[in-house]
This record gives structure tokens, C-alpha cells and sequence, in this order.
């Protein structure tokens, strides 16, 4: 603690009030989903503050410096959890379909978006 | 290792696994009719481009300037804050507390990041950091010094934890020498910091 940096200099603080709020699409992304999944009723906003403080402390006990760079790592992490809780899917549901979503990134041609099959298992057969 | 792309270009970058995750999660949710891509697109540009601490801005140059104002405020903050339009997720419960030249408010989240989201817009990063978190409740002075600012030695200071039912909003001073300054002017000086309490209104 005593060698932290000056907060106000910790890395990818937004430089002016008006700064991106998000790091990468992807945080925005994950963010609005819990939004609207709080707003669908599919939980209270008190419980998702626990899943996420639950998962800020597992990071903290398991070494992460917690410095605000991987807090939405700990985010994505508690809505994976989350929604498995909820039983919207399954945790291999989740897998199963990030898997498809490899193989369409891995499939898609420069500068196009990717394609989703799903359970296409698109990426055999391509080494 | 043979190349079966039938066609000749250059490599895009892959996707990487939190990216690949987030695609999951939508595909997932999308297919059980949970989120719609057109909602979570609106979220997303709403708390980009539309909310920020330009809301809270307004909030505080308002009450800088109508007393009745800022009496509701300081009473009723949520219905007060509603009168300027500003409501939603996270804004619900509110809670104005007000800098003088005794008292100096400072708020935090020490159990994850609960933030006035209509007014403030997202946190910063160092609002979610661990070291703000923890420090700010043991060494607010330290905090401050750290945020380049200093109070007289009899200024009280208090800091205010948010949770998920109450949100916390400081009302800055006003500067001195801003009599002639209209609302909106007024509004162009206060800072998002000022208005968590690691900075000062007209302070940049």
C-alpha cells in the first residue's frame, strides 16, 4: 500500500471529466447486460453488489493487487455466476457457447464480423 | 502448418477470452429472451455519452443558486434530483450531504463501487481501486493530500460509505468570487471529484 502511486495517476483513469468511462467495449458490454438484467427483475441490485463485492475479495485473497484495472474482469466473472445461480444457463452452457463464438472469430474473414453457429463445431477440420 | 482459408488476407486480431465470454453471455441471454441487443446498445450509449457528472454539475450549480432549491435537496435529494430530470438505476435512494467551511464530505464504496450513476455517470477507476477504498476511511486527510488538496487542520472531515440502498452525492462550496457567474456557468466549474469530495468545485 504504502508504494501506491498517486490515485489520481493510477493507470486508465479517464485524463478529463468527459473521458471514457470504459476501458474496451467489452466492459460497457458486460456492464449494460447487468443493467438490464437487474431491470428484468432476474435479481435484486443488493444481491448483485454481493456476487461482485464476493468476487472482488476472492481476486484480493488470491493475490490480484486489485487496482481497479481488473475490476471488470471481477464483474464478468460475478454475471457468469450470477446468471448460473439464477439456472438462465449452465456454466457449460456458457462455455459451450463462447467455444462457438472462437471458432465463428476464428472463421470470419478480414474485417467482417464473425458468425455464430451454434454447436457448429466450426473448428474442426482447420489446423 | 497448411492454411485452409480459402481466401488470401491478412490475419484479423482474435477475439480475446473476456471478449469471447461477453459474446456468450449475450448469445445466451438474447436466446432466452432476457436482454434485447437494441436495450443494451441504449445502456451503453446512455452511460457514454448522455450521463456523466455533467447531471450532478447541474444539481449542484442549482442549488448554488435557488435556497429553495437546495433546502430540497439537502431534505428530499431523490425527489430533488428528479425535478432536474435526472433519475434510474442507482440514483433511487439519494443522499446530498453538504460542504461548509467546518465540515468537509468525502464518499466511497468500501464493499465494492455503489455510485450515483444518473448524476455522476460511471465511476473513475481509482473509485473502484482497493487503495481508495481502504484508505480513504483510515486516512481521509492522506487521501486528500494524495488528490492535491488541503483543509484547514479544524475542518471536520466525514466520510460516507455508499451501499446498495443509499448513494451519496457532496454538494461542493461554492468558490468565492463566482457572484456574478449565471447557473450554467457555474455549472462549467464543478468537477465530478468535487462532487465525491476528493476535490474541490472550480479546482481542476
Amino acid at each position: 500500500m504504502s508504494a501506491r502511486p498517486d490515485l489520481k495517476r493510477t493507470p486508465h483513469l479517464p485524463q478529463d471529466e468527459d473521458g471514457p468511462v470504459f476501458a474496451a467495449p467489452w466492459q460497457a458490454k458486460a456492464f449494460a447486460m447487468t443493467v438490464s438484467l437487474h431491470e428484468k427483475g432476474l435479481f435484486e441490485w443488493s444481491e448483485w453488489c454481493d456476487a461482485l463485492s464476493a468476487e472482488i475479495r476472492a481476486a484480493q485473497a488470491a493475490g490480484d493487487p486489485d487496482l481497479g484495472d481488473t475490476y471488470y474482469d471481477h464483474w464478468l466473472r460475478a454475471l457468469e455466476k450470477i446468471v448460473t445461480q439464477k439456472n438462465v444457463a449452465s456454466m457449460d452452457d456458457l462455455v459451450a457457447c463462447k467455444e462457438d463464438w472462437r471458432a465463428a472469430d476464428h472463421h470470419r474473414g478480414f474485417g467482417e464480423a464473425p458468425v455464430l453457429v451454434r454447436g457448429g463445431d466450426a473448428g474442426h477440420g482447420h489446423n | 502448418m497448411a492454411h485452409v482459408h480459402d481466401h488470401d488476407h491478412p490475419h484479423n486480431k482474435p477475439l480475446s477470452d473476456v471478449e469471447l465470454r461477453v459474446k456468450a453471455l449475450e448469445s445466451v441471454l438474447t436466446e432466452k429472451d432476457l436482454i434485447d441487443a437494441e436495450a443494451i446498445d441504449l445502456i451503453v450509449e446512455t452511460f457514454e455519452t448522455r450521463i456523466g457528472p455533467r447531471n450532478g454539475a447541474k444539481v449542484v450549480a442549482r442549488a448554488w443558486t435557488d435556497p429553495d432549491y437546495k433546502k430540497r435537496l439537502l431534505e428530499n435529494a431523490t425527489d430533488a434530483i428528479a425535478e432536474l430530470g435526472f433519475s434510474g438505476v442507482q440514483g433511487e435512494d439519494m443522499i446530498v450531504v453538504e460542504n461548509t467551511d467546518a465540515v468537509h464530505n468525502i464518499v466511497v464504496c468500501t464493499l465494492c463501487s455503489c455510485y450515483p450513476w444518473p448524476t455522476l455517470g460511471l465511476p473513475p477507476v481509482w473509485y473502484k481501486a482497493a487503495p481508495y477504498r481502504s484508505k480513504v476511511v483510515k486516512d481521509p486527510r492522506g487521501v486528500l493530500d494524495e488528490f492535491g488538496v488541503s483543509l484547514p487542520e479544524d475542518t471536520e472531515i466525514r466520510v460516507w460509505d455508499s451501499n446498495a440502498e443509499l448513494r451519496y452525492l457532496v454538494l461542493p462550496r461554492r468558490p468565492d468570487g463566482t457572484d456574478g457567474m449565471s447557473e450554467g456557468e457555474l455549472a462549467a466549474i464543478v468537477t465530478r471529484d468535487s462532487m465525491i469530495g476528493t476535490g474541490l468545485a472550480g479546482a481542476s
